[in-house]
């Protein structure tokens, strides 16, 4: 079994996001990058696969040169070999499922694994591009995975229950947090990403219908907050306050 | 005209809301009641396989429709389901689509404002194809109810489907345990983070959300720590509640956190820290020890 999994590289924002001076991206001269939680146990999902089913297990990225970080940090966790499609600029969903696909046509992958939706832009849209385009079946926003007999069988929240899907491989599934806890870094890990071998491309970029104009962080409603007290002492107000929401 | 993905509840409503500022709006419905929608006419969909959800079964519907009604736009709400049908669309008819939007400004090309980071920025962007595809950001427009007399001329529709439209189906379902309260429909959730301690402190929000018919939710920082069930996480990974009050206890507030409570009507901060963030964002704080507030709460609302 073959399986791969895409990731994308984003910064780790802070308390407060700062923008550059002409509003087109987050100022980063001081964060650190990483990709989304839903991504992290995407690749977790896939590495567990690759022990339990001796599957060969591929990371995929596309984003700027300096993404290798992220790809050697998930060849650290335990996946096997590394893609990098390299751009420059902020790619959309179009042009990035575009450019997923024709790596990834040839490549005999059984399962897919994306994040359910990217933590910058949040198009909710690449996963789904990607399958269409590859004609495979596809389930978004999982929280379990059973592989048996060429079957995934997958759950997803809904409605506080849960929604039971069964899908034929190969089949692309977007995952989301809380499907597993992801693994920390190990040093013998870290060693061996350092030198593993990593496959680069230069994709073209293709036409896009969503232009980005320009970035803004939003105005905070500053509503005066009320001290309701200190301590036991407050207990009073509190339920006051419950009860004006129809607490029973 | 602007055709409207329309799902039972309130999300849908505000996606309408937003689409009246486009032009008419017809609505799309696979389940629930057109009655009460504020649109001139609906499109009721009738199939003897769509008795359970398959999202290219209803992705391959609407691209029906568009090719019938030929609408300027087709609009969902944000949605697990309105972003995955959206999705497949966008993906059959080979157009972009414009996740998440907070206003969008008719014309040729739209020019809109979209969210990123769940909302803790800002995106303009201008969206081109024919039709334009887009979803509502939940809980940001305030849905407007038909007005009393307006009628809704309903049109039944019967697709042409595939068995390829059916190979994504939902199997089987699991319910969730009657008189459960889940956290998106309560009208209290009480949350909690690195504060309550442990998994056991949990027991102390338990016992309030139980006795004033509410929830109990996480922060991440809970979830990760397994303190709590992932199903608990209020937050950017997790669930967007929309209570009328959330009660954050021992919660500093994180970005990702307050993407997923921001929807509430009314937030109470239980914090330590009189400059934790989450007493910024908060109408009312009570600054102290959650283990000693709490059961004082609780014995208030026993007396």
């Amino acid at each position: 079994m073959n399986v791969l999994v895409c990731v994308k590289r984003v910064p780790e924002t802070g308390a407060r996001i700062t923008l550059t001076p002409d509003a087109q991206e987050i100022d980063t001269s001081y964060l650190g990058f990483t990709i989304s939680p839903h991504e992290e146990c995407a690749v977790e999902e896939a590495v567990r696969i690759g022990q339990a089913h001796g599957a060969a297990t591929t990371v995929l990225t596309l984003g700027p040169a300096a993404a290798v970080e992220q790809l050697r940090n998930a060849v650290a966790m335990g996946i096997g070999s590394a893609i990098h499609l390299e751009t420059d600029g902020d790619w959309g969903p179009e042009a990035t499922a575009r450019a997923i696909v024709e790596a990834v046509r040839n490549g005999g992958y059984d399962l897919l694994l994306f994040g359910n939706e990217s933590a910058d832009s949040g198009g909710y849209q690449v996963g789904i591009r990607v399958a269409h385009a590859l004609d495979l079946p596809c389930v978004t926003g999982i929280k379990s995975l059973k592989l048996a007999d060429g079957v995934a069988t997958v759950r997803r929240e809904a409605g506080g229950g849960w929604e039971i899907f069964e899908v034929p491989l190969p089949a692309v599934l977007t995952v989301r947090e809380g499907i597993n806890l992801p693994r920390y870094l190990s040093l013998q890990g870290r060693l061996r990403a350092k030198k593993a071998a990593i496959v680069r491309h230069e994709p073209e970029r293709g036409a896009e219908g969503l232009e980005k104009i320009r970035l803004s962080v939003p105005r905070e409603e500053v509503t005066p907050v009320e001290i309701l007290g200190e301590g036991a002492a407050a207990a009073p107000r509190v339920a006051e306050l419950l009860r004006g929401v129809g607490a029973s | 005209m602007i055709l409207a993905l329309v799902e039972p509840g309130e999300l849908s409503l505000e996606a309408v809301t937003l689409a009246r500022g486009l032009g008419p709006v017809e609505a799309v419905l696979f389940e629930g009641d057109a009655d009460a929608l504020p649109v001139a006419r609906a499109h009721v969909v009738e199939h003897e396989r769509l008795d359970e959800y398959a999202p290219e079964a209803w992705a391959d519907t609407l691209a029906q429709l568009v090719d019938r009604l030929e609408p300027e736009a087709v609009v969902a709400a944000g949605s697990d389901r309105g972003q995955e049908v959206m999705a497949y669309l966008a993906a059959r008819l080979d157009l972009p689509l414009a996740s998440n939007c907070v206003s969008v400004e008719p014309g040729d090309s739209y020019v809109l404002t979209r969210q990123r980071w769940g909302g803790s920025l800002l995106e303009e962007a201008r969206l081109s194809g024919s039709p334009k595809l887009l979803t509502v950001a939940p809980h940001v427009v305030a849905p407007e109810p038909a007005s009393s007399g307006e009628e809704v001329e309903v049109e039944r529709f019967t697709p042409t489907l595939s068995d390829k439209d059916f190979r994504v189906r939902v199997a089987r379902r699991e319910q969730p345990a009657v008189g459960t309260v889940s956290l998106t429909d309560a009208r209290i959730v009480v949350g909690g983070g690195r504060g309550v301690g442990s998994a056991e402190g949990f027991a102390l929000l338990e016992e309030l959300a139980a006795l004033v018919g509410g929830a109990v939710g996480g922060s991440r920082v809970v979830t990760n720590l397994g303190w709590r069930a992932h199903t608990d996480q209020v937050g950017q990974t997790g669930a967007r509640i929309a209570p009328e009050l959330y009660i954050a206890c021992g919660i500093s507030g994180a970005i990702q956190h307050i993407v997923g409570c921001k929807g509430a009507k009314k937030i109470l901060a239980i914090n330590k820290d009189r400059d934790a963030p989450i007493v910024a964002r908060a109408d009312y704080a009570v600054i102290g020890d959650l283990h000693e507030i709490v059961p004082a709460v609780i014995a208030e609302l026993r007396r």
